[in-house]
């Protein structure tokens, strides 16, 4: 009996993913273009990074400790967004909220350091107005925030949507996409961290 | 789909009909592989334990290196079934990428070695514009 359901649950899946599969690729294509617009901002950044104007560079304005911490945020979640959608291949759906849940606080961290960060600089007097390299890490750095804010609200939705309707194969494939998404920008990070912040170090 | 009660079998069920599945071995690999990479950069950049031009090798190195990791096992990239589009999609991105990157900073730096040198003047006037 047990085995039967087990056959029956996996055909089932079968289909699902063959049909999801094109969904799926499809939002694959959308993040790739994502990444696109990503390069041009790392191309604006690496064109303007020594053009401060007098103003502060990277060196002395970036604090490294920070943005560490800052990375084992973002990485920690990606890593919980993982844990998240195992859960809900398993059709658990305590354990799937559950990890969304610290894949949401994680990521809210991560945007909260962010955000002060700026709050700071901003205060100090160097904003996107006081040179062009501050104007290209603003942007290149908010565009990634804006993104991960829109992952939070994503996650928070996703949160609500399991606890209503548990996990079918619908909410399975929109698990996947957000945990696509998450992975990306974690991604995305992995070239911030190294371009902006350790060879603005290294220009010193 | 709560009928299974043993997890474990049902991860080997999911992942022997579709390749791109979850598993928890890839995650936490992916995750201390990501970790280790990132600390070993970080610790690079702050000792500054090497000369500088050997420093920016190293450290695109790990980059691209933490890139593969989390590609293969976060973003499950080259596991689907053949035709792999999802590989061939982000081939095509990162042909795109390369030319608009490299491109860019190779413009530039050119235009850069044409401009006029500003002079002191120059860099009083623009000092003196409050608005700037």
């Amino acid at each position: 009996m047990a085995a039967e359901i087990e056959i029956h649950n996996t055909n089932r899946l079968i289909e699902s993913y063959d049909r999801d599969a094109t969904t799926i690729l499809g939002f694959w294509v959308y993040l790739m273009t994502d990444c696109v617009l990503f390069a041009s901002l790392f191309a604006v950044f690496a064109v303007l990074r020594n053009n401060t104007f007098g103003g502060p560079s990277g060196a002395t304005l970036f604090s490294l400790p920070y943005v560490l911490a800052e990375t084992f945020s973002l990485l920690t979640s990606s890593f919980t967004c993982g844990l998240a959608v195992l859960s809900a291949q398993r059709g658990n759906k305590k354990h799937t909220i559950f990890w969304f849940g610290v894949t949401f606080l994680l990521g809210l961290i991560f945007l909260i350091m962010e955000i002060s960060e700026f709050h700071k600089f901003v205060k100090m007097g160097d904003s996107w107005q006081r040179s062009g390299f501050l104007s290209s890490y603003f942007t290149l750095v908010g565009t990634h925030g804006l993104h991960i804010t829109i992952g939070l609200i994503w996650i928070a939705v996703m949160c609500v949507y399991v606890y209503k309707r548990g996990i079918g194969q619908t909410t399975l494939k929109r698990i996947r996409m957000l945990s696509l998404f998450w992975h990306f920008l974690d991604v995305v990070w992995i070239f911030i961290f190294t371009v902006v912040y350790l060879f603005g170090a290294l220009h010193a | 789909m709560n009928k299974i009660k043993n997890s474990q079998t049902y991860d080997v069920l999911v992942s022997r009909h579709n390749p791109e599945s979850a598993s928890l071995r890839g995650y936490i690999i992916g995750f201390l592989g990501s970790i280790a990479l990132t600390l070993i950069a970080y610790l690079l950049t702050y000792y500054h334990a090497a000369g500088r031009d050997v420093l920016f090798g190293l450290l695109a190195a790990l980059a691209l290196t933490q890139f593969a990791v989390q590609l293969i096992y976060f973003l499950h990239v080259g596991k689907e079934f053949s035709p792999r589009l999802k590989l061939i999609v982000m081939s095509c991105m990162i042909i795109v990428v390369c030319i608009l990157v490299g491109g860019s900073l190779w413009i530039m730096s050119n235009l850069n070695g044409r401009v006029m040198p500003s002079t002191k003047q120059m860099t009083r006037y623009m000092n003196d514009q409050d608005n700037l």
